[in-house]
């Protein structure tokens, strides 16, 4: 009878064990988000630019080289706006302040909330281009029939490694109306 | 009322348990749920093949004949979900229920009552699954392995159910492996050491522990899938600030360990067969324990070769290529002791043998053409194509099903008493040997020549190999009826009784027991020398 009490109680001990690994784990697979968002920041690699303006002060301007940037720009399934870059390409020293706008134009009957995503290619590239302003920071809303042009201001660090003379910033226009009603309610 | 009552006498042949259905529902014994399992198991392996042949009949050729792509797609994703969760793992489980107990001299599982609990909820979950197949909009169509945005933004509201049953069939196994655990950490009987125990045990052990790992892994995974798309989170959802790029990584967090829960057992079973069919013992046993451990470890650090062409850094692709190659090593070392076991042996070939050598031969080839896909470069030309589909049905079809096999015809005959149908088996192993690599080795070719997978239409190039494929495929599916009917004249007891050894050369604690093995066994501890 001890016996089989002895040999329960080692049971449930280690199934206790067993459950909380269970569960740690479970845990886990939420903790890679984070652990993925601060390890694509630090490396860059998934082409994600900062979203925080960066400051412009002292940046000391590399006239030996230039790098070519290339911008493009689309709308995901469903975002009816037209979008696009006044500029498609542009060659810059790094370190120099440059900007770029963006025309975008709702000819819709309807308000709209849009979002625009960074992506830059190659990856690594994302960690040297700065913005001081740009429309991705915040959502966008435009009126129905309403257009604007949005400014997007940034430089070159520096710090870009050599090899990199040429890079693509891809922005997607994405529609978050409805995770924004506030915002559109109060355009309307 | 006299019939039914007569009709319960009838059924009650096992004065130990209720009678007819409530015996099978209540019980609690390690050998009736392992039955169980492995019933289950080979519905699932005839509903899962059911669905591989409309794939087939669909891609016999080129153009859009008998089914929707919409269809296609579902059958294509049903199909990988039910053989995975369905008909490999669930057989895994029923072996380690009939086996784990009787190789290290235990009674029963630890946790009987759990035992019944996993066992009966995955009836339910893939009901659900099915289910979802004749609902309004269908199933699941985005692949088994549900990439975002195809299983959150581009899906249809059976998702839902969809998430429902993976996460039971998760709860099923990861109950199933706390199970097997606690057993063989608990009830080994007095001088079972660690390394006395049989292979199929400690590869048995690993498995429970990367079960336990990854599984909840999984269950987060589909929460996030769940979550995006019903309750606005955006894990995924790039616009909200997620990646989609991300669901890759926690899906094959979860997908690569699951693979090798698909093999590790498999090694067990070859490892406890090829020496008996050899009559030697087993070439390196302590090597065999290290070889799966390391197996184990590794297995979570390669997930992303299954992502080599989502843009990943360079250094990254070189990490992950390495690793994965250095998985070739402890699976090398292994085939290489298979091989020394019967090196100078006194072979036989019996059925349980012809499928272990098929398995040695088979799985290397799948080995190797994994080990070609782990080359980044080379793997931008051949991922997402026919290759990779070649590739895991050797790896798992050839692999993980041929020893599932192996392990049947291996042990039958201790279940039952009775030697099975030799005849009828011997035709199982040609029959499936043969139309196994008409089916599966073409598409080696039509994958380096560029056919893409999970499509319903191709170039006409392809036309000629395809109805290989195809004949190959409805082939395999007929042979298995072969197994059908064999293992229903086994379960009626039919044929030869046999010696408690069953086979010559076999050793272990099992092959001591009575043929049939006793609904109890080992209820006071045994010997172990
Ligand atoms: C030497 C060992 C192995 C190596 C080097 C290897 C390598 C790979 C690689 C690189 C891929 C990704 C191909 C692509 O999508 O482009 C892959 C896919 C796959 N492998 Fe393996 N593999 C090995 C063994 C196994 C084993 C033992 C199993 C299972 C029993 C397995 C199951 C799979 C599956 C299911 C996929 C495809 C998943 C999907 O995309 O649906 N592999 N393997
Ligand atoms: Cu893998």
């Amino acid at each position: 009878m001890t016996t089989e009490q002895t040999q329960q109680d080692k049971n449930g001990k280690l199934v206790l064990k067993l459950v909380g690994v269970v569960f740690g784990m479970f845990g886990f697979a939420y903790l890679l988000v984070p652990l993925y968002d601060v390890f694509c920041d630090i490396t860059g690699i998934n082409g994600k630019t900062s979203d925080t303006a960066a400051v412009y002060e002292a940046v000391e301007i590399d006239k030996s080289r230039r790098v070519t940037v290339e911008f493009i720009t689309r709308t995901h399934t469903g975002m009816p706006w037209q979008f696009e870059a006044k500029t498609r390409r542009v060659d810059v020293y790094p370190g120099e302040l440059n900007q770029v706008d963006f025309f975008v134009k709702n000819s819709t009957a309807k308000n709209y909330v849009a979002q625009a995503i960074p992506s830059v290619s190659p990856g690594t590239a994302a960690l040297y281009i700065n913005k001081t302003e740009c429309f991705c920071f915040n959502h966008q809303p435009l009126g129905a029939g309403e257009e604007a042009l949005m400014p997007m201001k940034f430089y070159v660090d520096p710090q870009l490694p050599k090899d990199i003379k040429f890079f693509t910033v891809q922005y997607t226009l994405y529609d978050v109306t409805a995770n924004a009603q506030d915002v559109a309610m109060n355009q309307g | 009322m006299s019939t039914a009552a007569e009709e319960l006498h009838h059924d009650d042949h096992h004065h130990h348990a209720p009678s007819g259905i409530k015996r099978w529902l209540y019980t609690t014994n390690h050998k009736d749920i392992g039955t169980l399992y492995l019933w289950f198991a080979f519905i699932m392996f005839l509903v899962g093949g059911a669905m591989a042949m409309v794939i087939r009949a669909e891609l016999f050729q080129p153009g859009l004949q008998i089914v929707e792509p919409n269809f296609f797609n579902q059958m294509t994703t049903v199909h990988g979900l039910i053989m995975v969760f369905g008909a490999v793992m669930p057989a895994f489980t029923g072996l380690a229920n009939w086996l784990v107990p009787m190789m290290i001299g235990a009674p029963d599982m630890a946790l009987p009552r759990m035992n019944n609990w996993s066992f009966w909820i995955l009836p339910g979950a893939f009901t659900i699954l099915l289910a979802s197949l004749f609902m309004e909009g269908g199933g699941p169509a985005f692949g088994w392995t549900f990439y975002a945005p195809l299983s959150t933004t581009y899906s249809n509201d059976t998702t839902a159910l969809f998430v429902f049953s993976v996460h039971i069939m998760g709860i099923s196994s990861i109950m199933g492996a706390i199970n097997v655990i606690v057993t063989i950490f608990n009830m080994r009987a007095p001088g079972m050491t660690w390394m006395k125990m049989p292979l199929f045990v400690w590869t048995w052990l690993i498995t429970a522990f990367l079960l336990i790992a990854v599984m909840p892994v999984l269950a987060g995974a589909v929460t996030m899938v769940l979550t995006d798309k019903f309750f606005g989170t955006s894990f995924f959802d790039a616009a909200g600030g997620g990646d989609p790029v991300m669901f890759q990584h926690i899906f094959w967090f979860f997908g690569h360990p699951e693979v090798y829960i698909m093999i590790l057992p498999a090694f067990g079973i070859i490892s406890a067969i090829i020496p008996t069919f050899s009559r030697k013992k087993l070439f390196g046993y302590a090597s065999m324990v290290y070889a799966t451990t390391s197996i184990a470890l590794l297995s979570f650090i390669v997930w992303a070769h299954h992502m080599f062409t989502t843009g990943m850094p360079v250094a990254a692709e070189l990490f992950f290529m390495f690793a994965t190659m250095l998985i070739s090593v402890p699976t090398g070392v292994k085939v290489f002791n298979w091989v020394a076991t019967m090196w100078r042996g006194s072979l036989s070939f019996e059925v349980p043998m012809l499928f272990a050598l098929a398995f040695i031969v088979l799985f290397t080839i799948g080995g190797l053409s994994g080990l070609m896909l782990a080359i980044v470069p080379v793997d931008f030309q051949y991922h997402d194509t026919y290759f990779v589909v070649a590739h895991f049905h050797y790896v798992l079809v050839t692999g993980a099903i041929f020893s599932i096999m192996a392990a049947v015809y291996y042990w039958l005959p201790k279940w039952t008493g009775k030697m099975f149908d030799i005849t009828l088996a011997k035709w199982h192993f040609w029959c499936s040997l043969i139309s196994v690599n008409v089916l599966f080795f073409p598409m080696h070719f039509v994958g380096l020549a560029g056919m893409p997978r999970r499509i319903p239409d191709y170039a006409l190039q392809f036309a000629d190999f395809n109805q290989w494929i195809s004949i190959g495929g409805f082939a395999f599916g007929l042979s298995q009826l072969i197994f059908l009917a064999l293992l229903i004249k086994a379960c009626r007891k039919q044929g030869e009784p046999v010696t408690d050894q069953v086979w010559e050369g076999a050793e272990g604690l099992e092959w001591e027991l009575p043929s049939p093995a006793p609904y109890h066994t080992f209820e006071t501890p045994p010997v172990i020398k």
